[in-house]
C-alpha cells in the first residue's frame, strides 16, 4: 500500500548553477579551468552519494548468491517484521506491466523472477531507517534456489543441448543469429580474402584472449529518490544520460516520463559503466512505495556487481603479407562474452567488427564478430567499446608479420597504415584526416628514458631508488634480472554512435543582461562525468556571444536530450549543439542590432558580423555597438537540436555500410622493464600521440588522453574481474583483489598532440577520449614480450606468464 | 552512543551513533560534511582520508567511537588548516601535527564561508589551487583525499621528489587522470610554497 508523500523539498546536495566569467575568462582553444573546480577541492560539489534528505531511507539490494539457477520460493516475512525496516520489495511487488529494461533490449528484469541469470543479480531491495538495518534485514531474507548448469564460454552456449539464457527472444537480432544464446552476429566481408592469401608470401595467425575489465569508476552507484505529491518522484542520481534512463524507468514505475523528474547529482566517473541502469529504478521503486525519500549507496563490493563490464573477448586474427611488406588480407573471428543480459553487446559487436582492421588499408577482409548470451556477469559499454579488445589482438599481428617480413615494427606499420581516403571494411572512405603514420613517427622520434633510471644521483655517487624498479618498495631488486623492453602500436576508434542511430543532442541557451553585462546561460542535459564538457559549453559560448560571463545549469530532463557520455562524443555533439544554439540567439542579437542601430553604419548590413568582447564587430574589428545597448531589457532563449551527419546500419550480411560519424586515431610507444625472475613489470614511459582535430581546452585534452592510456595500461598488466569458470561466480570483487594502477604503477605519460581539422565536426574537433584506450595496452604487451621474447596472447600478463611457474 | 570531538576546529557531537559506524559515515552522513569521500569503504582507495591529530587515516577504517576526544581535519576545513598554519608557522612545517587548529579560529572560519555559487571566490589552500591550475581535478571524486594527502606530504618534506610525491600519494586511487596532472600540481604547490619563503 502506497503512502501518501509529505510535500518535496529540495534535498541537500541539489546541485545549483555553476557560473564563471568574471575573473576566468577564455574561448574555444585555451586551457580554461573547470567552472566546478573550486566547489570540487573544498569537498562543496554534492555528488549522487552526497544527496541527504530529512527522513530519508536507506534502500538495500539483495543479489543473488549464485549464477544460475530457478528460484523456488523467497521469504521475507523476518525481513518485514524487523524494526525499522519500513518496506522489503521482491518482484511480485512491481507496480506495472513491463517488468524489464535495457539499453535496447528489454530483458534485464528490475528484479529477478522465477530464475536468476548471474552471480549478483538483483533478487529484493530494503527500505529502512539506517543502511546497517536494511543489510541485516536483506540477510533475512531467504530465497531457495536450484542451481542450474551455468554457461561459461562460446562452446557451453551452443551445444546442442544447452540451456537458454533467455527462453523466447523477440528482439530485432534473433532473426539473424545462429543460437538463441549469441545476442548479435555481424559478419563483415569484402573483396576475396581466400584469393588475396594466396599473393601472400608470409602468413601469421594468432589466439588471443582479452580480460574482464572493470570500469572502476570512483563515485559509487548512487542517489536519492523524492516521492512527490503528483504521484511522481524526483530523482538525483549519477549517469551517462538521463533521458536513456527516463524511458527505462519511466514504464516500469508506471508512470508517464513527466512524472519521473530527473537530475544529474554529482558524477564520480564514469568510463560505460553508468549507461546502464543500476539503482534508480530500486529507489524509485522504495520511494514510491514508503513515501519517504530513499538513498541507495552502492558500497565498492556491490559495486562490481552494480554495472557491467568490458567485454572479455576471444580473438582469432589470420594476416598476410607479401615480401615486400605489404598487407594482403585479414580474417578474423571475434568471440565477445555479453554475460548474463544484453547491455550493449549489439553495438560492441558493430564496433569489434567494422574497427577490427584497425588503421590499416586492406582491401581483402573475411570479419565476424558475435557476442553471447552466458551466466557470466553481464557486459556492455566501457571506453573504447569494442574496438579495445581487436586492438590489442591486430597490434600483437602487426609485430608478428613484421618479423616474418623482416620489416621495421614501425615502418611496417606505417607502410599499411590507412589514409584519408582509405576505404574501410564497411566499404565507407574515410573522409578526414587520417594521420596514422605521422602518430607512429612522432612517439618514435621522442627520446628513450635513460638506461638504469632506477639509479639516482647523490653525493656519494649513485644510489638505488627502487621505487623505480620493478617491485618497487617491496625491494625485490636492485636491477639484477631486469630486462627493458620497447613497444609500439596504433589503433582506430569511432566517434559517436554508429550503425544510423539518431545521435543527436539538444541545447538551451539564453541570453540576456544582468548587472550592466551581457552574460549567457547554458542548459543541457549532457551528464559531466569529469570529462570538462561544462567548461567546454562556457568556452564555446564565450567565442560565439562575445560574452564573459557564463551559467551552465544543472543537467537534468527538462531540457532535450543529450544523448550519452560515452563513445567520445559529447564535445563534438552537445558541443555542437551549444554552438548550434548560440548562433541562432546571435542571429537574434544582430537582428535585434539591425532593428534598432543599423541605420547608423551601413556595416550592419553589409559586414560579417561577430560578437565579441561583449560588444557586436565586424570581421574587420570595427565596433558597431555594445550588446548592452543592443540587448537592454530583451531576453532571447533558445532550446535546438542539433544533429551531425547521419550513419547507417552494417548490412547483416556483408557489414558494408557509412556506418560511423569520425574516426579517432592515436599511438603509444610503451618502455617497460621487467624482472625477468620474478615476473614483475614497471612500465617506465608510455609516450602518446594523438590527433585531436582541434584541441577545444588543451589542458582537458591531456587529462583525457593521459588518463585513458592509464585505463590501458591497467588492462595490460593488472586489471581483470576473475569469474570462477566452473561456478560463474565473481572471485574479486573489491580494490583489494582488483587492482586499478596507483601512481606508482602509473609512468610518465608524454603526450605530442596534433591538430587536423576534421572539416564535417564543430570547430574541426573530434572526439579524444577513448582511442588512447585502445593501443596503450598493446604497446605495453608489445614491450613485455620485446623484454621477455615471451608470446604472450593474453591481457592482462600476470607474473606467472612470465615466469613459466 | 554519543561521540564528542574536534572537526575541523569545532567541537562536534553525534548522538545515536551506533557502535558499527566509521568516522566516515558521521561525518558524512550525520555533521553534514561529506567531502570526504566514500569509494571503497574498505581502505583501499584513499578518498577518505582525513586527518586523525594530525596523522592521514582512511576514515573509512577508523570506528567512530575511537574518535572521542580527538581532532579530525576533512578537506572542507582544509584551507583554513593550512592559513593557520602559515599563520602559526610561517614557511615551516608542521610534522609534528601539534597545529590543529583551535577553537577561535574555528569561529574565525565560520565568518568566511566558501562561495560554493561562484566557483571562483573561495580562498583556497596553495595545494588546492595548484589541483584546480594544473588540471589535477576531472571527476574529482579521489580529490579530497589526495588533497589531504598532498598538503600533509608538503608540510614534512616541503620540496619533495617525484618518487617522493609518488610514494605518499600511492594510497590514493584516482581513475580518470593518468596521476600526471596530480603530479604536475603537488609540484607546483611546492614551488609556489618554496617562492613564499
Amino acid at each position: 500500500m502506497a503512502h501518501t508523500p509529505r510535500v518535496a523539498s529540495a534535498p541537500a546536495g541539489t546541485p545549483t548553477n555553476i557560473s564563471q566569467g568574471t575573473k576566468t575568462r577564455g574561448g574555444i582553444g585555451e586551457s580554461t579551468l573547470r567552472p566546478d573546480g573550486t566547489l570540487k577541492v573544498t569537498g562543496e560539489f554534492a555528488y549522487s552519494s552526497d544527496m541527504w534528505h530529512e527522513d530519508m531511507l536507506w534502500g538495500h539490494t539483495l543479489r543473488s548468491t549464485v549464477a544460475h539457477a530457478e528460484i523456488r520460493s523467497i521469504d521475507i516475512g523476518e525481513a518485514v517484521a524487523m524494526p525499522g525496516v519500513y518496506a522489503v520489495l521482491t518482484y511480485d511487488d512491481l507496480p506495472a506491466a513491463m517488468k524489464n529494461y535495457g539499453l535496447e533490449i528489454k530483458d534485464t528484469p528490475v528484479l529477478a523472477h522465477g530464475k536468476v541469470r548471474h552471480h549478483g543479480e538483483p533478487v529484493a531491495l530494503v527500505a529502512a531507517d539506517h543502511p546497517e538495518t536494511a543489510r541485516r534485514a536483506a540477510a533475512k531474507i531467504r530465497i531457495d534456489y536450484v542451481e542450474l548448469p551455468v554457461i561459461t564460454d562460446e562452446a557451453s552456449a551452443t551445444a546442442p543441448d544447452a540451456i537458454l539464457v533467455h527462453e523466447g527472444r523477440d528482439d530485432s537480432h534473433m532473426g539473424h543469429v545462429p543460437h538463441p544464446n549469441i545476442v548479435h552476429r555481424q559478419p563483415i566481408i569484402r573483396g576475396d580474402a581466400d584469393e588475396a592469401a594466396k599473393r601472400a608470401d608470409f602468413v601469421v595467425r594468432g589466439e588471443y584472449t582479452f580480460g574482464m575489465q572493470d570500469q572502476a569508476f570512483l563515485g559509487p552507484e548512487s542517489g536519492l529518490a523524492v516521492p512527490s505529491e503528483d504521484g511522481g518522484v524526483e530523482l538525483y542520481v549519477a549517469t551517462q544520460w538521463l533521458h536513456s534512463d527516463l524511458e527505462q524507468i519511466a514504464p516500469v514505475l508506471g508512470l508517464p516520463e513527466e512524472k519521473v523528474r530527473m537530475t544529474l547529482s554529482g558524477v564520480g566517473g564514469a568510463f560505460g559503466g553508468r549507461e546502464d541502469i543500476s539503482m534508480q529504478i530500486h529507489a524509485c521503486l522504495l520511494a514510491l512505495r514508503t513515501g519517504k525519500p530513499v538513498k541507495i549507496v552502492y558500497n565498492r563490493f556491490e559495486s562490481f556487481f552494480g554495472h557491467v563490464h568490458r567485454h572479455p573477448a576471444k580473438l582469432h586474427y589470420e594476416h598476410g603479407a607479401t615480401k615486400d611488406g605489404k598487407l594482403t588480407h585479414m580474417k578474423c573471428r571475434i568471440v565477445l562474452d555479453g554475460g548474463a543480459y544484453a547491455s550493449a553487446s549489439p553495438a560492441v559487436v558493430g564496433n569489434a567488427s567494422s574497427l577490427s582492421v584497425g588503421p590499416y588499408a586492406i582491401e581483402d577482409v573475411d570479419i565476424e564478430a558475435i557476442a553471447l548470451y552466458t551466466n557470466n556477469p553481464p557486459c556492455g559499454a566501457m571506453r573504447g567499446f569494442g574496438a579495445v579488445q581487436a586492438c590489442f589482438a591486430y597490434e600483437a599481428q602487426m609485430d608478428k608479420l613484421a618479423d616474418k617480413v623482416g620489416m621495421d615494427r614501425v615502418e611496417f606499420r606505417q607502410l599499411n597504415a590507412m589514409e584519408q581516403g582509405t576505404l574501410l571494411p564497411t566499404g565507407q572512405p574515410c573522409d578526414s584526416p587520417a594521420p596514422v603514420a605521422e602518430l607512429l613517427r612522432l612517439v618514435k622520434a621522442r627520446p628513450m628514458p635513460p638506461e638504469r633510471q632506477w639509479l639516482a644521483a647523490d653525493a656519494e655517487g649513485s644510489t638505488v631508488d627502487v621505487r623505480a624498479l620493478p617491485g618497487g618498495l617491496s625491494n625485490t631488486t636492485h636491477g639484477e634480472g631486469v630486462v627493458r623492453g620497447v613497444g609500439y602500436a596504433v589503433g582506430l576508434k569511432n566517434v559517436g554512435f554508429s550503425e544510423g542511430f539518431d545521435d543527436y543532442s539538444t541545447a538551451r541557451v539564453r541570453m540576456e543582461v544582468i548587472n550592466g553585462e551581457a552574460v549567457a546561460t547554458v542548459h543541457t542535459a549532457m551528464a559531466e562525468v569529469g570529462q570538462g564538457g561544462v567548461t567546454v559549453h562556457a568556452q564555446i559560448a564565450r567565442t560565439e556571444l562575445g560574452v564573459s560571463q557564463v551559467t551552465i545549469q544543472p543537467a537534468d530532463t527538462r531540457v532535450g536530450s543529450a544523448g550519452s557520455s560515452s563513445a567520445s562524443r559529447q564535445t563534438y555533439v552537445t558541443g555542437g549543439a551549444v554552438k548550434n544554439s548560440c548562433e541562432a540567439v546571435r542571429e537574434k542579437v544582430l537582428e535585434l542590432g539591425r532593428r534598432k542601430f543599423g541605420s547608423y553604419h551601413p556595416a550592419w548590413a553589409t559586414a560579417e558580423l561577430l560578437l565579441e568582447g561583449g560588444k557586436v564587430v565586424t570581421d574587420g574589428g570595427e565596433v558597431l555597438a555594445d550588446l548592452v545597448d543592443v540587448l537592454e531589457d530583451e531576453a532571447f532563449d533558445i532550446e535546438l537540436e542539433w544533429r551531425h551527419r547521419p550513419t547507417e546500419p552494417f548490412d547483416l550480411r556483408t557489414g558494408q555500410g557509412n556506418g560511423h560519424v569520425q574516426y579517432s586515431f592515436a599511438a603509444h610507444r610503451a618502455v617497460v622493464e621487467v624482472d625477468t625472475e620474478l615476473g614483475l613489470v614497471k612500465v617506465i614511459e608510455l609516450a602518446c600521440a594523438q590527433d585531436v582535430g582541434k584541441a577545444l581546452n588543451p589542458l582537458s585534452v591531456l587529462g583525457q588522453i593521459q588518463g585513458g592510456t592509464t585505463q590501458g595500461l591497467g588492462i595490460a598488466v593488472m586489471e581483470e574481474i576473475l569469474v570462477d569458470p566452473k561456478t560463474a561466480k565473481v572471485r574479486n570483487p573489491s580494490f583489494t583483489d582488483y587492482l586499478i594502477p596507483t601512481i606508482l604503477d602509473t609512468p610518465t605519460i608524454p603526450v605530442d598532440v596534433l591538430e587536423l581539422a576534421d572539416p564535417h565536426a564543430p570547430y574541426g574537433l573530434r572526439g579524444i577520449g577513448e582511442a588512447p584506450t585502445l593501443s596503450s595496452t598493446p604497446a605495453v604487451l608489445a614491450a613485455i614480450r620485446n623484454a621477455t621474447g615471451l608470446e604472450l596472447n593474453r591481457t592482462p600478463v600476470r607474473p606467472e606468464h612470465l615466469t613459466g611457474t | 552512543m554519543r561521540v564528542n570531538f574536534t572537526v575541523n576546529g569545532r567541537q562536534q557531537e553525534a548522538d545515536d551513533v551506533w557502535e558499527g559506524e566509521s568516522l566516515l559515515y558521521v561525518l558524512r552522513e550525520r555533521m553534514g560534511l561529506p567531502g570526504s569521500k566514500n569509494a571503497c569503504e574498505q581502505g583501499e582507495c584513499g578518498s577518505c582520508t582525513v586527518r586523525l591529530d594530525g596523522v592521514p587515516v582512511c576514515s573509512c577504517l577508523v570506528a567512530a567511537g575511537q574518535v572521542e576526544g580527538r581532532e579530525v581535519v576533512t578537506v572542507e576545513g582544509l584551507a583554513d588548516y593550512a592559513r593557520h598554519r602559515e599563520d602559526a608557522h610561517p614557511g615551516g612545517g608542521c610534522a609534528s601535527g601539534a597545529c590543529g587548529t583551535a577553537l577561535d579560529a574555528a569561529k574565525r572560519w565560520q565568518a568566511k564561508p566558501a562561495d560554493g555559487q561562484s566557483g571562483e571566490a573561495a580562498e583556497l589552500s596553495p595545494v588546492q589551487q595548484a589541483f584546480i591550475d594544473a588540471g589535477a581535478v576531472q571527476c574529482g571524486f579521489c580529490t579530497p583525499g589526495l588533497l589531504i594527502a598532498a598538503d600533509e606530504l608538503l608540510e614534512s618534506h616541503p620540496s619533495p621528489s617525484d618518487q617522493d610525491i609518488r610514494e605518499a600519494l600511492s594510497g590514493n586511487l584516482c581513475r580518470c587522470t593518468g596521476y600526471e596532472k596530480i603530479l604536475d600540481a603537488v609540484r607546483l604547490a611546492a614551488a609556489r610554497q618554496e617562492e613564499t619563503v
